[in-house]
């Protein structure tokens, strides 16, 4: 029985936590370390702080956060958004950070993809494929949160960096991601059949039932979950250090936007899932379901 | 000097993965430790920790490169405690199979191989690497006595879930060094090893939220342990 994974997923701009619907028009939600600590002590299996604007700015500003979460919080963590170098991922790694997430710069160098995992092993190299689908239904790569086209089919380019030394593959469905309609079911299948490397499906989850189709049917070893576990929190928990006066949190609120969004906590996401015949594991203190 | 309160915990550094993760997770439990790669400093130092990711065939490679390898051994042989982590622990057995064939340590009679064609109950492939939680048990056919006292893993409770990345696995020569198991798809593989004060793990437990933590716990007790031992046989000598 394979455990699939629960990541929570933190988009980050500047020092705070952010979200956003195909991945633009952001939201400030918090502070990325609370809320990181939190889904620690939760049982989330493994987290992702992705730098929404470093690509877009060239600049990146997660190293302090890095360091103050990997004081306290003792899974993996993946990191990602404007990684461009070897030294850029020396630093985050230092800083940290367990994994690094990149698109942009395996893009423009496949051939980084191959030196990045000699460096620092394959299982420490997650690259980033955000996919499009279009209208003739081909699936295309894209980077910088979906803005640029890269021009590359996405099941060709998986198999790549596979080939490549990948260790994983961060797999975003751009038309789904924060709109609550679920996953992309067909683009996750297909990907994590054609490699045999672990595939982390992310973007679109609204309801409980979607994770377990993304498992069941896409195939996914692992889902990357946002909206429906940051709302949870800032709907019903409070965190330490007030963000209440940073956050513009009220959006939250108006129904008609976030509707399609279950607010859910995380262990119950995995209750859920077990419950549903997915195997995950529960942290210490909790009931130890096994197969 | 062997009467000092506070041990030295060095970290070994060869160049092969990210180790400061290692040292944040010592911290957490209570032990400050150092990352080295001088021989001098390994050999004063009252406890080891051998981490590391990656290939087996290019770790031996950078510690016979840096004339780390004797200097580990002479290490081990002074009775000293080691814990070794993923690659570290796959590092102490005689040779492996990934790549080609390599020698590794050879403090531990045994062979690192490959996940191979494996495969779920229900016939499906599963992935390679393992990046996964799993879970770790005690041995079936064990006495009444609790087999995780006194070992790196006393008062974790059976099937507890701890972080793997791994391609690879040990197969000891002599599996009464396995403390832990572990199953992936059909293979049952040994996931914790203690070997007079040698211990060492297949999964992370620096990446293994309270569980993981509370191996560095143990893993202090033993290197105070061992200090007062040693500190006790220093006074009686003199």
């Amino acid at each position: 029985m394979k455990n699939i994974r629960i990541i929570p997923r933190l988009d980050i701009k500047g020092p705070n936590l952010v979200k956003g619907i195909h991945l633009e028009g952001l939201r400030v939600l918090g502070k990325p370390e609370s809320f990181a600590k939190y889904y620690y002590q939760a049982g989330a299996d493994e987290l992702i702080y992705m730098d929404v604007v470093a690509s877009l700015y060239g600049r990146n500003s997660l190293l302090p956060i890095i360091e103050k979460t990997a004081k306290e919080v003792f899974i993996p963590l993946t990191v990602g958004g404007g990684l461009r170098t070897i030294n850029d991922i020396n630093a985050v790694l230092r800083a940290g950070a367990d994994k690094v997430s990149i698109n942009t710069a395996a893009v423009k160098n496949p051939e980084f993809i191959r030196k990045a995992a000699r460096k620092f092993g394959s299982s420490t190299i997650v690259v980033s494929i955000e996919a499009i689908k279009q209208p003739d239904g081909r699936y295309l790569a894209f980077t910088d949160n979906g803005r640029e086209h890269t021009g590359l089919d996405v099941f060709e380019w998986a198999k790549r960096v596979f080939e490549l030394g990948a260790g994983e593959i961060l797999l975003t469905s751009v038309d789904k991601e924060g709109t609550g309609l679920g996953y992309d079911i067909e683009l996750t299948q297909r990907v994590a059949e054609s490699v045999t490397i672990p595939v982390i499906a992310c973007g679109g989850g609204g309801r409980l039932e979607h994770i377990r189709q993304i498992i069941v049917d896409g195939k996914a070893d692992a889902v990357a979950i946002s909206s429906m576990i940051h709302y949870d929190v800032i709907a019903n928990h409070s965190l330490e250090g007030d963000f209440s006066e940073e956050g513009n949190t009220e959006y939250l609120k108006s129904e008609q936007t976030f509707s399609r969004v279950t607010p859910v906590y995380l262990q119950d996401i995995k209750e859920f899932l077990t419950n549903n015949g997915v195997a995950c594991r529960f942290p210490v203190g909790c009931e130890v379901f096994n197969g | 000097m062997v009467n000092q309160t506070t041990p030295k915990i060095s970290i070994v550094d060869y160049g092969m993965g990210n180790i400061l993760n290692v040292k944040r997770a010592c911290a957490a439990a209570g032990m400050d430790s150092g990352v080295t790669s001088h021989k001098s400093e390994i050999l004063e130092s009252d406890a080891l920790i051998l981490p590391g990711v990656g290939a087996f065939g290019d770790a031996m490679y950078m510690l016979q490169k840096m004339d780390l390898i004797p200097v580990l051994i002479d290490f081990i042989n002074s009775g000293k405690p080691l814990l070794g982590i993923c690659l570290g622990m796959q590092l102490l057995m005689s040779m492996s199979f990934e790549f080609g064939e390599h020698k590794g340590l050879n403090i531990i009679p045994g062979s690192v191989v490959i996940f191979d064609k494996l495969r779920d109950k229900s016939g499906r492939n599963l992935k390679v690497p393992q990046v996964q939680w799993n879970n770790i048990y005690r041995f079936k056919n064990q006495t009444s006595q609790d087999p995780w006292k006194g070992t790196i893993l006393e008062g974790i409770k059976d099937y507890e879930y701890m972080y793997f990345v791994h391609s690879f696995y040990i197969i000891p020569d002599d599996f009464s060094v396995c403390v832990s198991q572990t199953r992936y798809g059909n293979i049952e593989f040994c996931s914790g090893l203690q070997y007079n004060n040698i211990f060492a793990c297949q999964f992370h437990p620096e990446k293994s939220g309270s569980a993981g933590l509370m191996i560095f716990c143990n893993f202090k007790k033993k290197v105070m342990q061992n200090l007062k031992e040693r500190s006790n046989s220093f006074v009686r000598k003199t």
